[in-house]
Parts: C-alpha cells; sequence; structure tokens
C-alpha cells in the first residue's frame, strides 16, 4: 500500500476511536486507556532511540572492533535475540537488584525492550553495511580516506536506506513488546486494559479501543518509516526520476 | 641527489592460497613514464595496479614509490610492514581509475570530486570546489557538475572518476581497463581525456588496457605479462610490430583475429 493509503487507513482507524470514545459504553474507559497509551509511546519512544545506538553500535563493534569489542558486541547480540524479552526485563527489575544494583521499572523497561530490540537491529545495521559493494570501500583507500571516513561518508549513509524497511519492522515489533512491560508493575496500554477488564468485565469494549490504540500506532511507525525510505531512495536514485 | 625511479616493484610476489598469481616481479617506472600493461586474462595485471594502491598485500618482495617503500617502512635500517600512517603517506601519492568506476552515488559529481580534497587533504571548500570546476572542465563534465551518477552515462562516470582522482594531485595514476564497461560509442571519449592526461609530463601513467591501439599511439612502454610474470617489454612501435616472444606473438595473434 502506499504511502497515501496508509494515512487514509490511519485517518479511519483515529476516526473510529474518536467515535467510539464518545459512546456512552465506552466512555468510562477513555481516560485510564490514555495514560496507559502515553506510557506505552513514551517507552516505546526511548527504547527505539536506545535500540538505535546500541545496533549501531554494536554492528561496527563486530564488524570493525578490536578482538576484545567485537567479542562483546557478539556475546550481547546472542544473548538478547537468544531469551526471551520477557525474561530480560525480569532479570534487570527483579534479578539484577539481588546484587545490589536497583533501577526503577521505567528505566528497566526502556533498558531491556531497547537493547532486545537492538540485538535484531544490530544484525540488520551489520547487514546493510556489508550489502554496500566492494568498490565503494576500495575508491576511498584509492583517495586515501580513513577507515572512518569512508564509514561515516560513503558507507553508512548508502546502508542507511537500506536498513529503513527492517527497522520499520523491528520499530513494530518494538511496540508490541512494550505490553510485557505490565509485567514489572508499569501502567502501560496493555497493563491498564486488563486492569480495567478485571474490574468491569467490558471485555468487548475495553479490548476493541486497546486493539485499534494500537493500530493507530504501528500505522503512524509505518508511515514514518515510509516517508523515511522515500527520501533516501530519492537521494540515491535521485536519477531514472528526472 | 639520486633520482629515484617513481615506481619499482622488486621481486614482488603475490599469491592467493596456493596460487601464485605474480612471481618475483621486477618492475621499474620512470617518473613520467606511460606504461602500458597488458596480457592475457588472469596473468596478474589487475594485480599489479591493486597492490601498487594497496588494495591487496604482498607476500614477498617491496615496493618503492619514490625510493619510498609503500608496504614496508624503514625502523633501525630494517625493513618491517608499514603501519597506517605511513601507508597513507606514500599511497598519496597515488590515485586510480576502476573499471565500473566507483563513484559515490549518493554524491554530485562535484561532491564526488570535492569530498577527500576537503576530509582528506584539509582544503577548504572553497579551494576544493575550485580545484573540482577545473578538472571537470578539463574532462568535458563541467555542465553536469550537479548530476548524480546514476544520471550520467558510463562515459560521463568514467570521466567524473577520472577528475576525482585527480583532485587529489597525485603523482602516478593507475588506470584498470577503464573503457571495458562501456558501450563501445562511449569508448573513445574517455580514451580522449587520458591522451589529454597524457600530455602532462610530469604525470605517471600505468594503464591496463585491451586497446592495443591505443597502447601503441600511447604508451612509452608496454609490458606483456603472462602467467604473473612480465614476458616481453619494450618501446610499442616495436612491441607490436615484432614481437620476440612466442607467447606474445600468440597473443598479439589471437587479439587481432578477435578485431
Ligand atoms: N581475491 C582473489 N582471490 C583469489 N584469486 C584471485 C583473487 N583476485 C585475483 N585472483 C586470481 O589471480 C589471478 C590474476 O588475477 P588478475 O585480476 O590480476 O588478472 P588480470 O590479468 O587482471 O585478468 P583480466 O584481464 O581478466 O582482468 C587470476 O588467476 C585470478 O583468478
Ligand atoms: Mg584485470
Amino acid at each position: 500500500m502506499g504511502i497515501r493509503g496508509l494515512a487514509g487507513v490511519l485517518f479511519l482507524t483515529v476516526a473510529v476511536i474518536w467515535y467510539l470514545s464518545g459512546l456512552e459504553g465506552y466512555k468510562i474507559f477513555v481516560p485510564g486507556l490514555a495514560q496507559g497509551a502515553a506510557m506505552t509511546l513514551q517507552i516505546t519512544a526511548a527504547a527505539a532511540v536506545l535500540a538505535v545506538i546500541a545496533a549501531i553500535t554494536a554492528a561496527l563493534s563486530k564488524l570493525y572492533g578490536p578482538a576484545p569489542l567485537r567479542w562483546l558486541a557478539i556475546t550481547y547480540i546472542e544473548v538478547f535475540r537468544g531469551t526471551s524479552a520477557l525474561v530480560q526485563l525480569f532479570w534487570l527489575y527483579f534479578v539484577l537488584p539481588v546484587f545490589g544494583i536497583t533501577m526503577e521499572a521505567y528505566e528497566a523497561a526502556v533498558l531491556g525492550i531497547g537493547l532486545n530490540i537492538g540485538a535484531y537491529g544490530a544484525e540488520v545495521v551489520r547487514g546493510a553495511i556489508i550489502s554496500v559493494p566492494r568498490g565503494q570501500w576500495e575508491a576511498t583507500i584509492a583517495l586515501n580516506m580513513t577507515r572512518a571516513q569512508a564509514l561515516r561518508r560513503i558507507i553508512l549513509p548508502q546502508a542507511f536506506a537500506a536498513m529503513i524497511p527492517p527497522w520499520g519492522n523491528l520499530f513494530i515489533e518494538l511496540l508490541k513488546t512494550t505490553a510485557l512491560v505490565s509485567m514489572i508493575t508499569l501502567g502501560d496500554l496493555a497493563f491498564r486494559a486488563q486492569q480495567m477488564n478485571q474490574t468491569t468485565m467490558k471485555t468487548v469494549q475495553i479490548f476493541t479501543l486497546v486493539l485499534l490504540i494500537y493500530l493507530a500506532m504501528s500505522l503512524a511507525i509505518t508511515i514514518g518509516m515510509r516517508v523515511l525510505e522515500h527520501r533516501a531512495a530519492r537521494g540515491i536514485l535521485r536519477a531514472r526520476a528526472a | 641527489m639520486i633520482e629515484f625511479p617513481m615506481v619499482s616493484f622488486e621481486n614482488v610476489t603475490k599469491r592467493y592460497g596456493a596460487l601464485t598469481v605474480l612471481d618475483n616481479l621486477n618492475l621499474t617506472i620512470a617518473r613520467g613514464e606511460k606504461v602500458a600493461i597488458i596480457g592475457p586474462s588472469g596473468s596478474g595485471k589487475t594485480t599489479v595496479l591493486r597492490m601498487l594502491m594497496t588494495l591487496e598485500t604482498i607476500d614477498g618482495g617491496v615496493i618503492r614509490v619514490e625510493g619510498e617503500p609503500l608496504t614496508h617502512m624503514e625502523r633501525n635500517g630494517q625493513l618491517v610492514p608499514a603501519d597506517q600512517a605511513h601507508t597513507r603517506k606514500v599511497r598519496a601519492k597515488i590515485g586510480m581509475v576502476f573499471q565500473s568506476f566507483n563513484l559515490f552515488p549518493h554524491m554530485t559529481a562535484l561532491q564526488n570530486c570535492m569530498e577527500a580534497p576537503v576530509k582528506v587533504l584539509g582544503l577548504s571548500r572553497d579551494e576544493a570546489e575550485a580545484r573540482s570546476t577545473e578538472l571537470l572542465e578539463m574532462v568535458g563534465m563541467s555542465n553536469r557538475r550537479d548530476y548524480y551518477p546514476s544520471q550520467l552515462s558510463g562515459g560521463q562516470q568514467q570521466r567524473v572518476a577520472i577528475a576525482r582522482a585527480l583532485a587529489m594531485r597525485p603523482k602516478v595514476m593507475l588506470f584498470d581497463e577503464v573503457t571495458s564497461a562501456l558501450d563501445p560509442e562511449l569508448v573513445g571519449e574517455v580514451l580522449q581525456v587520458i591522451r589529454k592526461l597524457g600530455a602532462e609530463h610530469d604525470l605517471t601513467m600505468l594503464m591496463v588496457t585491451h586497446q592495443m591501439g591505443f597502447a601503441k599511439e600511447f604508451a612509452d612502454r608496454v609490458c606483456f605479462f603472462h602467467s604473473g610474470q612480465i614476458c616481453e617489454e619494450g618501446e610499442p612501435t616495436a612491441f607490436f610490430q615484432n614481437p620476440q616472444n612466442e607467447r606474445s606473438r600468440q597473443f598479439l595473434r589471437a587479439v587481432l583475429e578477435a578485431g
């Protein structure tokens, strides 16, 4: 679907949420769910920033770092991809305090989910970097550029375009993973929904709203990434269009 | 003062695993000399240029540029493998143009030319732009300076690539079959640019080519490679009219038949 089509679906989704929020059976859930949605968004945004930073750092370390750094990166990637996000959150919030390391639930949530998605992202970044043709590296050597200059100015900008679509998937994965934070006492969208469901038993109303809110958020992510993709492609392939 | 040769390969050996690609190569190139490297596929022609550009390591011998070792450096009178700083210092004298152009696709022709002069040589943007514009003019591409590589024909891309390499002011230029990826009607425009460069007597040029006519007209010397060794070398007119080696004769015959 094109960007316009997606924007249309997003508009429709938001319109339906708006309409339902006004109805008698739904109204009472709106403030609680809005608070939950705000928490979900906040964790998603913070964890996404952390994931990107962790992914780039780990990918560059694995590709070009000295041996110890490379092994550290490989260990990070394998541990965080090889165990479930839920177990990671439990470790950060419940197990680490046993060893004297304590953090707020919110910090544990951002750290756990950010590092989890970052581990998958590291492989995306690495794949995009090594997909840049070898001739590009050779040209930078022939121009006597340093490796850092080559990466920053030539290789990463080209790899960037290749990583946008897979990052779109990862951000949506990230959004869905945030539902786990209710297990470490945070009041996100999923948590509020369950809580209200237990007290009111209005399952249909509550979870209809929740579904639509998650859908709206992931559509917004998809659209954002598509716009980025479009921009990046224009930079590199401006050609044929012109 | 002793005048060092511009480039010298001294007993240089290159292997890929068990395959010896270059076997004790000795080749000396004078300042300003234009050398054409010809020979059958797989004879090691590209490897010679890539070693000089430091795109390949070497397994034996020494390469020198103006007397200074490229892959080694002197420490306490001994030759030890060069470190990054030394390699970059010597490599600065060398530029290369590739068969597949290798322009940076996310930069315009002008940006391609300005990038390294600004980042590597530390030129101001104004200086780099002036230098790049002049070179793009020289290769006949000044009217396309704001085009991206994908908006240019192969011949145009290759001319930009030549300007980009020249913007670093190398003393030695390496050309590896720079017209092989081009449609026949675009070959001439690139060769024309190389001819123009050849008129600059200071620039040393090494060119791997399958264009025998161009090699004959352009080069001061032809080196015929076979199985990782220089089988025959000499002044082009003599070489093409009266090759001495059986292998050179075979090769030239085959090339002529292929037309
Ligand atoms: N990276 C590599 N790994 C293994 N073998 C290689 C590699 N690069 C080159 N070779 C081998 O080294 C030999 C010389 O290669 P080179 O590219 O120098 O030949 P060439 O004379 O340039 O040939 P052509 O005219 O086809 O370009 C060939 O046998 C080739 O297969
Ligand atoms: Mg070759």
